[in-house]
Parts: structure tokens; sequence; C-alpha cells
């Protein structure tokens, strides 16, 4: 549990040097490094599946799609922040903390599922013949393309529209139609 | 965008390689190990965003063009839905029916081989190569938005 604590601390330190840094690249950068710290919080409660995914987003494409986008290399930050928000967003994060707490109170203990008190739910289906139904050794895999398929189906269309209005929106030809006139 | 020095370019030229093989791993294993189509497709799009800041964006793109890529990510979005929709037919179940495990494979012994679990490879395959050609799609139009904004600022 220690190594918990560590790393919990490391992304929060992480994650002020973000909102507090000046320089966009580097506020990217500590944004992965909360991502990196969190993926290995994933690699110890056993889960590298989505230990991979997270460390391969969040590191890797976020920290290459500003790298490329961005205009210039130093991008700097400027503006004083307004009282006002800043004082609405401290009530705000003070509130959802103090919910959190109500619900984690709730919890069952740490290690210990929670579906495993229900003996009828799906996901004892799930461990328990996700195997010899599907063949996949991965019981990730066997979930999320198998009994859940329709899941990704979704994520896939999400992803799959993001794409084409980024295109649309993004298309060279586009501005040539904005420099005629209308008729 | 222009390239970078010969140094990053080398060292980038072996490592796009390993890279490109580690995403293809990551797929076409996603239903024994760790990992799957999404996280495999986004590595084999970072090989090819390598090559882009490495080499510069016109390198890229004539390796793999804008159109091309968003051929390869519409063949991955059909592809899925093909799968989901074979099992509806074929097997006449339901939808994302898993025909190929149920008729072919469910009586032979086929538990962590690499052909096994019927559709789950096919459906991996599917969103890998979905999910890389959209993130290189993504950041080539953004870079390519970019590049436009500072030629008009120019004029």
């Amino acid at each position: 549990m220690t190594i918990f604590y560590i790393l919990m601390l490391f992304v929060i330190i992480a994650a002020i040097i973000a909102v507090e840094t000046k320089r966009l690249l580097s506020a990217v950068i500590c944004v992965g490094a909360v991502g990196f710290g969190a993926s290995i919080m994933f690699l110890f409660l056993r889960a590298p599946d989505i230990a991979i995914t997270q460390v391969v987003v969040e590191v890797l494409a976020l920290i290459i799609l500003i790298r490329v986008c961005i205009s210039r290399e130093l991008t700097f930050i400027s503006g004083d922040k307004e009282f006002f928000a800043m004082v609405v967003s401290i009530v705000i994060i003070f509130a959802i903390f103090l919910a959190g707490v109500r619900v984690l109170d709730t919890l069952p203990d740490f290690g210990t599922p929670v579906f495993a008190e229900t003996t009828d739910a799906a996901s004892q289906t799930y461990t328990a013949e996700g195997m010899q139904k599907t063949g996949a050794a991965n019981l990730v895999a066997s979930v999320i393309l198998d009994f859940r398929a329709y899941d990704t189906l979704g994520e896939a269309t999400v992803l799959f529209t993001s794409i084409i209005g980024a295109t649309v929106i993004l298309r060279k030809t586009s501005k040539k139609l904005l420099e005629e006139p209308d008729k | 965008m222009k390239g970078m020095t010969i140094i990053v370019k080398t060292i980038s030229s072996w490592v796009k390689v390993l890279i490109f093989l580690f995403g293809t791993y990551v797929i076409l294993f996603g239903h024994l190990t760790p990992g799957g189509g999404f996280a495999g497709g986004v590595i084999l799009a970072s090989a090819y965003v390598l090559l882009m800041l490495a080499f510069g964006r016109e390198f890229a793109e004539k390796n793999l063009s804008l159109s091309a890529v968003s051929k390869l990510d519409c063949v991955g979005a059909l592809f899925f839905a093909a799968i989901a929709l074979f099992g509806l037919f074929y097997g006449g179940a339901c939808f994302f029916w898993n025909f190929i495990q149920a008729e072919f494979l469910a009586d032979k012994e086929t538990a962590l081989h690499l052909v096994s679990a019927g559709t789950i490879p096919l459906s991996n395959i599917a969103i890998g190569l979905k999910v890389g050609a959209s993130l290189f799609l993504v950041i080539l139009v953004l870079s390519s938005f970019r590049l436009d904004t500072s030629a008009n600022k120019e004029e």
C-alpha cells in the first residue's frame, strides 16, 4: 500500500506543477507524468491492459500531439487568474472531495470486487466461463470484443465521427470556398 | 515542418521498425497477452508520427498519403461492422455472435494458440487499423492546419 501513497504524491505534485507552470510544453509533459504515475498504479493493481493503454495514450500520444501541433517551441501562457473563478473552482473541488469521501466509505475493502457478494452478477459469468465460451486467454479481450462488443462498436463510432469532424473542419479547400462571396 | 538533425534521423530510421513490429505484436497477440487493438493501434500511429517528426511532414505524407490513411480508417471501421453482421447472418443468433469459435473451433483444443478465440483476433486487427489510422490522420490534419494559418499570417 505504501507504493500507492508514494505514486499518488508524485501524481499530485505533477498535477500542481502542470497547473502552475507558464510554458505550454512543460505543462503537457507534466500531464504526461500524471498519466505515467496512474499507469504504474494500474500495473501494481494487476491491470496490465489498462496500464499499456494509459501509458501509450497519455504519455506518447498527448505529448507528441501537442509537440506536433503547437506553432512555436516556446509557448508561454500569460495573464493573471481571476479571483472569482479561482474561488468558484476551489469551492467546487471541495464539494467533489466531500462527496468522494462519502462514496469511499461505502466501498468494499481494498482488493475485494464489488460483484463477489452477488452470485448471479454478469461479471461472475465472464470470469468463470469466459475462457470456455470465447477461447481467448486474455479475459479483457473476451469481454470488450465478445460479451460487450457493443461498447467497442460505440467507441469506434465515436472515434470515427470525431475524426470526420476534424477532417472536414480543418480541410484545405474550405478556406478557398470562404474567400468567395455567397450567391 | 522540416526534419530534425542527422542524429535523430539515423536513430529514428532504426527505431521506427521496432516500434512498428511491437505495435503489430500487441495487435496480433491481443487475445493472449495484455494489449489489444486500441493500444497497438496507437503504437502503430506513433511509429508514423516519429517518422513525421524526424524527417518532416512531406516525407511521412509521401509514405502514407492523406487519402490512403482515410481509406485505411474506413476499411477498419467497415471490417469491424462486417464481423458483427456476419455473426448476425451466419449463425442467425445475434449481432456480434462469435460464429468462428462456435462453429469451427468449439470442439478443438485451441487454448493459448495464436489461432483461437474466433472473431476476437479479427476484431483486434480491425480496431487496431482503425485507431492507428485515425490517430495518424488527426495529427496530419492538425499539423497541416497549423501550416496554413502560419502561411496566412506571413501574407
